[in-house]
């Protein structure tokens, strides 16, 4: 058995930089946001935006070896939850049970609050003793608001001068410290182990409320910002990520990963896709001043493409069997059929076809159905999905072509 | 009340006071350091003066005397029996501030219980051992709601020993007396324990109150393996004390003077919920709070919703269009909701159906506020027919009456009954093979 000291990080021969993402077969994450294996995440939201629900996902499904999970001040049957279901759960890569590569470190809200201090070092402690041995290792951390209020709790009773909210004024550097034990490493063994470390903190911010000091402190350390919004989740559209705010630096490091695994320009591919959602939110802003009527074809076409992309994408059933990983080569197959389903309707608005029509056409079904085809019957029906598509539209182009200018269909 | 000269005092000990004219007072010790204590007199500090007082310390913690007696009872916020009753027998004497629960101890939460309120089975389902808070607003009928899921909640299938215990905090006598004939009426009262802390007894005594009545649902439901279902009211009233109590002590304040550990002691309220493994018994909590101006973000309504496993939120809007429950569904959540239904729990269709109105809703809500500024000429048919489900959805799914038991299967037909009036295609949250059974055969 060997002891470390918890508040000590442990040696290593150098860090790397971090070049793989983590996947952890979540749409949003994967595609959009993706997070390196050794990087930092934080996800920040009020209460009953799914922070809890994100990191059960990211611990059943993540590609690690090991996952540490630190129930931090949260809630009882919660952690009797992960006790429950992780030992009857299959991890896709190894077939073993869950279980065998989770470690739970528990401090529920009602136990001491001291404890609750300790425990985010325990979690990383144990992280890093399992990186030495070369393992690549996600640590989750549920929640880190908790974990700074413990801290606030501890530095009131100590008397000490408090900074911003009552918090402590070394808070920054804490969550500093405890971010920068992440990271992917060569370590001191023999021969050249390589191991990670990958943290994600969950934060609760007292009402919902970004600009509060936890929140604050730790976007200025991690690399990747989960924001997860209270309106989306109030009309269930889960994960509840918003992909306009949240963000990912690791975008440009993966790029590289993607070409190699998948062979696909996934980077530009990405940026159409974010600057159609980013076209939808601005058509939003007019929509709500005059109403859809007052818009052209041509950007209502945008409007129901970025609908498609955001109800049969991005939208993504954790309780469904099917839907609750979506294996990369998949994510990248629904990917590419939805955007090229936004190209054609741009083009067939362009040439005064009515997205009324598009409406109708029976692709759309076939779209919306693709969550729930298992991986291995997607890849069989993806290429009849693609030629349908261009089927479908081609034939919409043809019929309109003799009448020019568009006809204004009884929408 | 300050005492000098003492030592070895530890914190909350319980402390007899003897005033000169022999009155017993009891207090509970705040603070301690050097050879002094900071004491809270739970009756009042009146009649006791610097030097013929005589204070002892106990030596131990609030204990309560648990029994099966305690059942069909009613207590003050200490307590003491005031249904005029003798004092019961107990069988046990508990520490009041419990012990917290290993969760490798806990059984996970699943059974359903069944409201006969649609809005909460059907979307926002209630399960054995969840604490679910009503999240209410000055002037709106959460009483009321408490009062019928008292009286309603059942398991199904199961006819099980089955207790409620109320828990007033600073409630008005009104409140106290609407639960108690409530409760009489329906001839809930015998199995019913009531603890009755009033508007103008002492703030600490509020402290205690909810722990006496946990203490009892747990030795209740973890020795006699019934199943308890706690209301806890007013939480915010609760919050308030603490507050008091803080500011006594002169400790650093947080939010909006609220201690930092609100959350900590909320929780050690909220998380004696449960289940254990190997026991049969159950606590349902199920606290209410005004939300101070509806104020969601207000700390005590954001601390609860951290803690709990979700929330149920009224709406001033919805109240005042006459729908009763005014629930709102849209920021309410059950975070046990997916363990607790679909096929052996409730039926297979559940968890699709509330999920498709849930959208369909949020839609229908969006396009009003669009309605507001547009006028509904601007819309388009699509629209209009999700305007007219939101319009439906409040008033026959949501409204019902206040002693209406709606089972599970009457609330999921209503919900396919009013996604009927959607395109087929818009149902993309629902299965197909549930939109063949249940939609098209009512055809």
């Amino acid at each position: 058995m060997q002891t470390w000291p918890v508040r000590r990080g442990r040696p290593y021969k150098e860090k790397l930089d971090p070049l793989e993402p983590l996947i952890s077969g979540q749409r949003v994450i994967d595609t959009f946001f993706p997070i390196a294996k050794g990087g930092t995440a934080a996800i920040p939201g009020g209460f009953g935006t799914g922070k809890t629900v994100m990191l059960h996902q990211f611990a059943k499904w993540a590609e690690a070896d090991i996952i540490v999970y630190v129930g931090c001040g949260e809630r009882g049957n919660e952690m009797c939850d992960v006790l429950s279901h992780f030992p009857k759960l299959k991890d896709p890569r190894t077939g073993e049970s869950l279980m065998e590569r989770t470690v739970l470190i528990a401090n529920t809200s009602n136990m001491p609050v001291a404890a609750r201090e300790a425990s985010v070092y325990t979690g990383i402690t144990i992280a890093e003793y399992f990186r030495d041995m070369g393992y690549d290792v996600a640590l989750m951390a549920d929640s880190t608001s908790r974990w700074a209020e413990a801290m606030r709790e501890i530095s009131g009773r100590l008397e000490e001068m408090p900074g911003e909210e009552g918090f402590p004024a070394y808070l920054a550097s804490r969550l500093a410290e405890f971010y920068e034990r992440a990271g992917r490493v060569r370590t001191l063994g023999g021969n050249g182990r390589v191991g990670s470390v990958t943290v994600l903190g969950a934060v609760s911010p007292p009402g919902g409320d970004l600009s509060e000091p936890v929140t604050q402190n730790t976007l200025r350390i991690v690399k990747v910002f989960w924001a997860l919004d209270t309106a989306l989740a109030d009309r269930r559209h889960f994960p509840a990520i918003h992909w306009l705010t949240s963000y990912s630096l690791y975008v440009d490091s993966m790029k590289d990963w993607w070409k190699q695994k998948i062979g696909e320009d996934w980077k530009s591919l990405r940026d159409e896709a974010i600057t159609m959602l980013q076209k939808e939110a601005e058509l939003e802003e007019i929509v709500k001043l005059v109403g859809p009527d007052a818009l052209p074809e041509s950007e209502r076409a945008v409007l129901e493409a970025a609908r498609i992309m955001r109800e049969d994408f991005l939208h993504q059933f954790a309780f469904h069997e099917v839907d609750t990983y979506c294996p990369v080569e998949k994510q990248m197959g629904m990917f590419k059929i939805v955007l090229e389903f936004y190209r054609n309707c741009v083009e067939a608005a362009k040439r005064g076809i009515a997205v009324s029509e598009v409406r109708k056409l029976p692709i759309k079904d076939a779209i919306a159905g693709m969550k729930r085809l298992s991986p291995e019957k997607f890849q069989r029906e993806y290429k009849s999905l693609q030629t349908q598509l261009k089927r479908q539209f081609a034939e919409l182009m043809q019929s309109r072509k003799a009448l020019p200018g568009g006809v204004e269909g009884g929408r | 009340m300050i005492v000098e000269g003492v030592g070895g005092v530890a914190y909350g000990e319980v402390v007899e006071i003897v005033t000169p004219n022999g009155e017993t007072k009891r207090g509970q010790v705040l603070d301690a350091y050097e050879d002094r204590a900071i004491i809270q007199v739970y009756e009042g500090t009146g009649g006791i003066d610097t030097s013929r007082t005589r204070v002892r310390f106990t030596g131990e913690t609030v204990k309560f005397g648990v029994g099966v007696e305690l059942i069909g009872r009613v207590f003050s916020g200490k307590g003491m029996p005031i249904d005029g009753g003798p004092r019961p027998i107990f069988e046990d004497k508990w520490d009041v501030y419990g012990a917290p629960i290993n969760p490798s101890a806990r059984e996970y939460p699943s059974e359903f219980i069944q409201t006969g309120i649609s809005s909460i089975d059907g979307m926002n389902t209630l399960v054995r051992g969840q604490k679910l808070p009503i999240f209410s607003g000055a002037g709106m009928p959460h009483n009321e709601l408490a009062a019928q899921i008292a009286r309603q909640a059942k398991v199904l299938g199961e006819e099980e020993k089955f207790a409620a215990i109320f828990c007033g905090m600073g409630i008005t006598h009104e409140e106290a007396a609407f639960f108690m004939h409530d409760f009489e009426r329906t001839g809930a009262l015998e199995r019913t324990t009531l603890f009755l802390n009033l508007a103008n007894d002492p703030a600490i005594e509020r402290i205690l109150t909810p722990r006496l009545a946990l203490t009892t649902a747990e030795y209740l439901a973890f020795v006699q393996g019934m199943n308890v279902l706690v209301i806890l009211t007013d939480m915010t009233n609760y919050c308030e004390a603490l507050r008091e109590i803080s500011a006594a002590r002169s400790e650093v304040p947080g939010r909006r003077g609220y201690p930092g550990y609100l959350y900590t002691d909320l929780a050690t309220v909220y998380e004696r919920a449960g289940r254990i493994r190997g026991k049969k018994g159950s606590i349902t909590q199920m606290p209410i709070l005004t939300m101070p101006g509806d104020d969601i973000t207000h700390p005590i309504p954001d601390l609860t919703g951290y803690i709990t496993e979700g929330q149920l939120v009224m709406d001033r809007e919805l109240h005042r269009k006459g729908i009763y429950p005014p629930l709102n569904v849209l920021p309410s959540l059950s975070r046990l909701m997916k363990d607790g239904i679909g096929a052996g729990h409730t039926r297979e269709d559940h968890s699709d159906v509330s999920n498709q109105l849930y959208a369909a809703y949020a839609e229908g809500k969006d396009l009003r506020s669009l309605v507001a500024v547009v006028g509904e000429e601007a819309l388009t048919e699509r629209d209009r027919r999700y305007l007219n489900f939101a319009d439906r959805f409040e008033r026959e799914f949501a409204n019902q009456s206040r002693d209406e038991d709606r089972s599970i299967e009457t609330t999921l037909d209503l919900g396919w009954e009013l996604l009927r009036a959607l395109p087929e295609a818009e149902l993309k949250r629902v299965d197909p093979k549930f939109i063949a059974k249940y939609l098209r055969q009512k055809e």
